[in-house]
């Protein structure tokens, strides 16, 4: 049987208020950034994983998020060509393509989702979390712009715990190169209550941020957790974190979450509500954003729903318990970049789906391998192979691209999804899946 | 001077290199209870640490081209380079099965996903990932970087069941030091006589240092260097280019013969760092950690997987390699999917084109067999070289 999916307004592309909220903020934002060379607001460009915002503000700066900036570029079809350009000028075809669509939007005259010219850096704040690109990415943005670049490393948490010589070391860096750096940078003195007052407000729009993602624990899950989750992390991955703008957006999206649970409602899609659910899967990496609704549609058009995601944790796990705490601010900042999914180990990466699978009651594992990502697809099929040892679910593998169109083959991940979901039918049936 | 040809002293190495059961490493582990050999990826881990421990540091840079991969496509995607799959081949086959340690150097996404693959498919093997700073300051990076330091230590320390002094590692740090004056040394007369001592010949001979003790290596360069100076081989008419990109995924062996056939004399590369990453002869007559710690800061070589935090800085190790060298060009080499080497390129080149220096680049996987496209195209570099110069 078919899921049902209810459409309000049939060729409309359907979206909960907060979805509308959502959207409203980042265009505010990216006004914002724009605007920046007329108003005389200072730019710093940073990345998602490890994204100091709270510190940002401090210093009366404007955030701009090349990725996000890279995944603008792919919903509207720019990437494609931002990346051949990028290739033209001798880039590689084997590299991360998220740093090509950034250069070649850079060489195409910078222009934002916004259609207007977004600005240059005034510094670049290499936040090396999770991912080596990003700091090849920072010295080929600083060798355009010549603007000062700050370094702050986050130590990779191989272990699987943080070590005080790790908080030690980002500690020392923050006090040390990255807050005098940015006064210098920004004119402003550096006020620690500030912070404080930020991480406070950080802290709260986090636990309703937590209360929405564990919202899919009910059955049926009142939310997508991966393609739904997108739009959800947005402000506190990006420029809102730290603001009373992001409470009252996380405030208001758990109310209308709760109301979704009450009435026993399914995920909004673009198509309108998925009653039905049949599937409930966790999955793992990026999505591709070039073909984001297709894509999606093939998940809910057969009634799967993602309760859970590894994607959504790039820039925080607040699910395991992290908060930003005002009466530890730098220390707090230090956990939080430590935290991030990207800088965890493959046995905490391997855990965390497990642990997934079994408190989501999913059944099984995807795993959207990203062509040109090596922080998250390098060993890939080893995790794919142990949370299917230790839950006994089926998972299964697809290969995209995050916003290189030539990478992404729909009727490949169509036939893949079909057969996955065959798979679980089996599974469920008793009959295994063996073939 | 022991009266060893180059010829006698290179098959020895070539016979190392080839040799995938690690054989000479399982010897040296036998011949005397009790002790350990730690495996290490590339690009730099203080072997000083592990040779005070009393155990052998073993170099892995995967299987080249003789291994065949049978387990290890099974863990990674076509679009990831080969060094894991390979590495990972050896550790599922048995071969590193005499190893008690493996230590992952933070040279990239991959190598650092590799640390924890490790750890899930050997939970009985210590496994370090080895975090370096990429921040210079002594009090910043060097604090933390003598912290990772400590924790290795420890864990040596278990493997071995004794402490390891200061004093053992001060001496470590010395017969480390010769090793890597030798390699200077080395490298020195490639520059001056290439045609006394061939790339690809070097190239083997400072390999061996990653499965020989290196006391043993240190013998070998020295013998090497004194037959190579000693013997008289023909100058050819051929280019002096600059090798870089090659620091992790090594190219067969054939591919860098191929280059010298093509007509380059290779004086100056990136093979092997973990020999010759710190440049200046570190003291061993304080605390051997802090020393170690200042010679990494601020004495050691540039490479893509390295934060350069001064952008007037960027790429100018090629241009001193090339002043140092007399090169005349630069090849970059470097592996398919290699994020870390495929993005500081354009880096690199854009120095380069400022400097008026000829390059060509091309990419290849440690298992590459067509060698033609790339002895063509070294050819035309080099014959572009010599018409260059001769304008
Ligand atoms: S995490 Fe992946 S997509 Fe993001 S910058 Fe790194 S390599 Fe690129
Ligand atoms: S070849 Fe490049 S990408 Fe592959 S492991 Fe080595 S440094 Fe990493």
């Amino acid at each position: 049987m078919k899921p049902t999916i209810v459409k309000a307004r049939p060729d409309d592309v359907q979206k909960d208020a907060s979805m509308i909220l959502q959207k409203e903020m980042m265009a505010r934002h990216y006004d914002r950034l724009c605007d920046a060379p007329m108003t005389g607001e200072k730019v710093a460009s940073t990345f998602v994983p490890g994204n100091l915002n709270e510190l940002i503000m401090c210093f009366d700066l404007v955030n701009n998020l090349p990725e996000v900036n890279a995944i603008q570029s792919g919903l509207r079809k720019k990437s494609g060509q931002y990346i051949m350009e990028a290739e033209r000028s001798g880039h590689s075809e084997d590299v991360c393509t998220y740093v090509k669509s950034d250069i070649g939007m850079m060489m195409k005259g910078n222009i934002g989702p916004n259609g207007r010219e977004l600005p240059k850096p005034d510094v670049l704040l290499l936040s090396y979390t999770g991912c080596f690109t990003f700091l090849k990415w920072f010295e080929l943005l600083r060798e355009q712009y010549k603007c000062p670049t700050i370094f702050l490393q986050t130590p990779y948490m191989a272990d699987g715990k943080i070590t005080p010589n790790m908080i030690q070391y980002m500690v020392r860096q923050l006090k040390e190169d990255v807050i005098p750096t940015l006064e210098e940078v920004s004119g402003v003195k550096f006020d620690i209550d500030r912070l404080r007052e930020y991480l406070k407000k950080s802290a709260q729009a986090e636990d309703d941020l937590v209360a929405v993602l564990q919202s899919a624990k009910h059955k049926p899950s009142p939310i997508d957790a991966y393609f739904g989750g997108i739009y959800y992390i947005g402000p506190i991955f990006g420029a809102f974190r730290g603001t009373d703008d992001a409470i009252e957006y996380y405030k208001f999206l758990r109310r209308e979450v709760e109301e979704r649970i009450a009435k026993g409602l399914g995920p909004i899609t673009p198509d309108g509500t998925m009653e039905g659910e049949k599937y409930r899967l966790v999955v793992e990496g990026p999505p591709n954003y070039t073909s984001f609704r297709q894509f999606w549609k093939m998940f809910y058009e057969e009634g799967a729903t993602v309760v859970a995601s590894s994607y959504t944790k790039v820039g925080g796990t607040y699910d395991f318990g992290f908060r930003h705490d005002p009466d530890r601010p730098l220390e707090s900042l230090a956990e939080y970049c430590l935290n991030v999914y990207t800088n965890r180990s493959l046995p905490m990466r391997i855990d965390m789906l497990v642990n997934y699978i079994n408190e989501y009651e999913a059944d099984g594992l995807l795993i959207n391998s990203i062509k040109s990502c090596n922080s998250f697809s390098a060993g890939q099929l080893l995790i794919m192979r142990e949370v299917e040892k230790r839950t006994g679910k089926p998972a299964a593998f697809i290969e995209t691209d995050l916003v290189d169109p030539r990478y992404f083959s729909a009727a490949n991940v169509k036939n893949r999804l079909e057969s996955y979901f065959q798979m679980v039918e089996q599974k469920r049936s008793g009959k295994g899946a063996a073939a | 001077m022991t009266g060893k040809t180059t010829k006698e002293i290179v098959a020895r190495a070539e016979a190392l290199y080839d040799d995938l059961d690690f054989t000479a490493a399982r010897a040296w582990k036998e011949a005397e209870p009790g002790r350990h050999v730690i495996g290490h990826l590339p690009i730099y881990v203080p072997r000083e640490l592990i040779h005070a421990a009393g155990m052998l540091p073993l170099g892995i840079m995967g299987g080249g081209d003789r291994l065949e991969v049978i387990h290890g496509d099974a863990y990674y995607q076509s679009y990831i380079c080969r060094i894991p799959r390979s590495t990972i081949e050896l550790g599922l086959s048995g071969r590193l099965d005499f190893v008690s340690g493996m230590l992952f150097p933070s040279i990239c996404d991959v190598i650092r996903n590799l640390s924890g693959m490790w750890m899930t498919l050997f939970p009985d093997v210590y496994v370090k990932y080895f975090d370096t700073p990429q921040t210079f300051e002594d009090e910043i990076g060097g604090q933390f970087y003598i912290g990772e330091m400590r924790e290795l230590l420890e864990g040596l320390e278990r493997i071995a069941g004794r402490k390891v002094t200061d004093d053992d590692i001060n001496a470590s740090i010395a017969v480390y030091n010769e090793n890597r004056a030798l390699l200077r040394e080395l490298y020195a007369l490639r520059a001056e006589l290439p045609w006394q001592a061939p790339a690809s010949e070097a190239y083997l001979v400072a390999r061996a240092g990653l499965v020989l003790p290196v006391e043993e290596h240190n013998a070998m360069l020295r013998d090497y260097i004194d037959a190579a100076r000693a013997t008289r081989r023909p100058i050819k008419d051929n280019a002096k280019v600059i090798l870089t990109g090659m620091f992790c995924e090594q190219p067969p062996l054939n591919l860098i013969k191929s280059l010298e056939l093509a007509g380059c004399y290779v004086v100056d590369d990136d093979f092997m760092l973990v020999a010759r990453w710190l440049t200046e002869e570190v003291p061993t007559d304080g605390d051997p950690l802090e020393a170690l710690s200042h010679a990494f800061l601020h004495h050691s070589m540039s490479t893509a997987a390295k934060y350069e935090p001064d952008e007037a800085e960027k790429g100018k190790f090629l241009i001193r390699a090339m002043e140092r060298t007399g090169a005349e060009g630069v090849i970059f080499a470097s592996t398919s999917f290699c994020d870390p080497a495929l993005l500081d390129r354009p880096m690199l080149q854009h120095v380069l084109d400022e400097a008026n220096i000829p390059y060509i680049a091309f990419k290849y996987a440690e298992n590459s067999g067509q060698m033609q496209p790339i002895r063509e195209q070294a050819g035309t570099f080099v014959d572009s070289i010599k018409l260059w110069s001769a304008a």
